[in-house]
């Protein structure tokens, strides 16, 4: 368990004065992080997103760590070269200082383009926290659809129009690919639990080898809400189970929030614009559909955390 | 019987693959990742059991692909190591847009690259159309015509990689050099690891006491300069590879430079031409001679930075050449080395030398003396003044319907 007070006496080691938007949630993980990490020198890697633009505009930069940046698809095998850099200088006595190794990416660069790169390095075992700052869509070139965009969401290359409701398919459930790499440290969180996000950070960075963590990002450019709102609606995508707060440590499943009531998939939904159209009488059959899917993977959660247990 | 060029030399035999990884074993690069690849496998699985056996301290990264090789080498690099990796055709071209950021970038990352046809249709052997298509991304390009050369460039690459700040690529040909077996002179590791000395970064990822950031969003206010500065490292490195083949030339005895002169001084007829096939080349020019043919060979060595003028006063008294492509630019116009040096030629108004384009021995079709003999009978022909000779690329050894 993080504890707030000790977390506030950290460096906060990405400054403000980044161009990333009001409300924006990457900007919320990125800082979260790099608290939760206290001094322990860091090396950051980012994939080529919203988070890398905002913060790097040449000459400046929002980071008081060394940052590293290349390209979009490769974020993960780049961590595995600075990681291997370090294990061969380290043993040299080169470099002295423990050094923790973090890659962002955000989903585009971790569902879909960088998913070979990641699935390599977590195989190889690469001592790395990756975490992906998820909001659901490629948000940096506009708001297209990617493997991490639910069903019925509206994004620039999902539309919603006469004949397509948003994006057909449900979204690709990487937590559970990453689960199936059988690395120690697997959790999915999400912005607006500072504790939850925190906690996941410090016990992921405590073990040797690779951790990934998945946290629910509100993007209120592409999800379509006030600035204001980016905590509470990330918080009813827990509440709802559209986004359950759970880990896998070791191969152990636990729900880290479980729902005092568990509410329907429609309070998280009527909050955003990219559902708007669902709530369309004519897709009703749709919103039905959702709260189906959440409801089985819920149950399947549930199972999982009952029948996993520590050998 | 061939002589040691160095007293401390020892002459092996070897295959070009596996004197390139016993240069990479004798360098001990911090980190190297990479993929296999057809015809340049060789080279990361020997280096892999030097590796596996505790021979050298390097770190191994065995990589999911060539994007992912090249992303952790440059990584590697960017952390502070010294890092290299291998590949060839295929796997270049997935490196493709990581080539530009190595060099964008300013790292100084080592690739011994097997030149490989590339597909469609898929074919393993040997021609220069992956090394080609990387011509322009800011890398150093350096060919080799043997397994010697392959040795000796990948030493001296790690030494001007490093002065220019720049990547750059050792290059031989698939299978004719990767695979055939010859009698190669290497030297002892403490010397090679005395020429290639220790790689002292100045700004590096794992200096964790000076954070600093690299790989920002560079805008229309700062790009163009970095850019400019790029195309001026690679200038500069002309100076840098001239310095380190005359350092190379006093500790280990072999000399090098942009490219090799065969009998061209006096020549009246030449062939400029890349890789392996030169030493064919070569030997025709010896038999010419014998029979009181001016003919000459300018092989090129270094292709990136491209020798322009040095390329332009060595050629300016020839009166006919050929240029000999092993690529095809598919564009047109003309091939990557008839284009350069036509270029070059042209840019110093030196106008007299006719220049005539040949490509040969696409995805490792044969190139016989025989042909070599023709391309020379065909320039002398033009030489002593014959006006209806090709405009166009000639295509050497091809069914043409």
């Amino acid at each position: 368990m993080a504890n707030l007070k000790e977390l506030s006496r950290n460096q906060v080691r990405i400054t403000s004065g980044h161009r990333l938007c009001a409300g924006c949630g990457a900007g919320i993980v990125a800082r979260q992080t790099l608290i939760a990490i206290g001094s322990t020198p860091v090396v950051i890697i980012n994939a080529t997103g919203c988070l890398e633009v905002s913060t790097t505009v040449f000459p400046y930069s929002a980071w008081r760590s060394p940052y590293f940046h290349s390209a979009f698809e490769n974020a993960a095998a780049t961590c595995s070269g600075v990681e291997a850099a370090y294990k061969s200088l380290k043993a040299k006595g080169k470099v002295k200082e423990d050094i923790k190794f973090i890659t962002f990416g955000g989903d585009g660069g971790t569902y879909d383009i960088g998913l070979q790169s990641l699935s390599g390095a977590m195989e190889r075992g690469h001592r790395m926290l990756y975490v992906c700052y998820n909001n659901e869509a490629y948000m940096n070139t506009g708001i297209q659809r990617s493997g991490a965009t639910p069903k019925g969401a509206h994004t620039t290359t999902a539309p919603s129009g006469k004949k397509y409701q948003g994006k057909s398919q449900d979204k690709k459930d990487l937590t559970q690919v990453m689960i199936a790499h059988n690395i120690p440290y697997v959790a999915q969180s999400y912005v607006g639990n500072w504790n939850d996000f925190m906690t996941k950070v410090q016990k992921a960075l405590a073990i040797e080898g690779p951790s990934f963590i998945n946290i629910l990002t509100p993007c209120r450019l592409g999800w379509g809400y006030k600035p204001e709102d980016t905590m509470e609606i990330a918080r009813l995508a827990v509440e709802t189970c559209m986004w359950p707060s759970y880990e896998v440590e070791n191969g152990v499943y636990k729900i880290n929030v479980e729902p005092k009531v568990k509410k329907p998939v429609t309070e998280f939904l009527k909050l955003q614009v990219r559902f708007k159209h669902l709530f369309k009488p004519d897709n009703a059959h749709i919103l039905e559909e959702i709260q189906r899917n959440v409801d089985k993977k819920w149950i399947f959660l549930q199972r999982r955390a009952k029948s996993t247990y520590e050998a | 019987m061939m002589k040691t060029a160095y007293s401390k030399g020892n002459l092996v035999a070897k295959t070009g693959n596996e004197v390139m990884a016993e240069a990479l074993r004798q360098i001990e690069p911090d980190v190297v990742a990479a993929y296999p690849i057809t015809p340049a496998t060789e080279i990361v699985q020997i280096f892999s059991q030097f590796v596996a056996d505790g021979t050298v301290k390097s770190e191994y990264v065995a990589v999911e692909s060539e994007h992912s090789a090249i992303s952790a080498t440059i990584a590697a690099s960017a952390a502070g190591a010294r890092a290299m990796t291998s590949t060839s055709s295929q796997g270049l071209c997935l490196m493709w847009e990581m080539l530009y950021i190595a060099s964008g970038l300013r790292l100084p990352i080592i690739m011994a690259e097997v030149n490989r046809a590339i597909s469609a249709p898929i074919n393993i052997n040997a021609d220069h159309s992956d090394t080609m298509g990387a011509r322009d991304t800011g890398w150093i390009q350096i060919y080799s015509e043997n397994s010697q050369e392959a040795y000796d460039n990948i030493i001296q690459a790690t030494r001007i990689a490093e002065k220019a700040k720049l990547p750059a690529l050792v290059a031989m040909d698939g299978f004719i050099t990767s695979h055939c077996m010859e009698v190669v002179e290497t030297y002892p590791d403490a010397d090679v690891k005395a020429f290639v000395g220790e790689y002292k970064p100045e700004r590096y990822l794992l200096d964790v006491k000076r954070p600093y950031t690299l790989g920002s969003i560079d805008l229309q206010d700062y790009y163009f300069e970095h850019r400019y500065q790029l195309a001026q490292a690679v200038i500069d490195a002309r100076d840098i590879i001239l310095d380190v083949a005359e350092e190379f030339k006093r500790t280990f005895g072999r000399e090098y430079s942009f490219y090799e002169k065969y009998m061209l001084d006096d020549a009246e007829v030449a062939i400029v031409i890349i890789g392996s096939a030169a030493g064919n080349v070569k030997a025709v020019v010896k038999e010419l001679r014998e029979k009181g043919i001016k003919a000459g060979v300018l092989k090129i060595r270094v292709y990136r930075p491209f020798p322009a003028k040095q390329i332009v006063k060595d050629l300016a008294h020839v009166k006919v050449i050929a240029v000999m492509d092993r690529s095809d630019s598919c564009s047109g116009a003309f091939p990557p080395v008839y284009s350069d040096v036509t270029a070059s030629l042209y840019s110093a108004r030196v106008l007299g030398p006719k220049v005539l384009s040949y490509i040969y021995g696409i995805g490792g079709r044969e190139f016989c003396d025989e042909q070599v003999v023709k391309v020379y009978e065909t320039l002398g022909e033009v030489a002593a003044g014959l006006e209806k000779y090709s405009r166009e690329v000639e295509y050497i050894n091809v069914r043409i319907k």
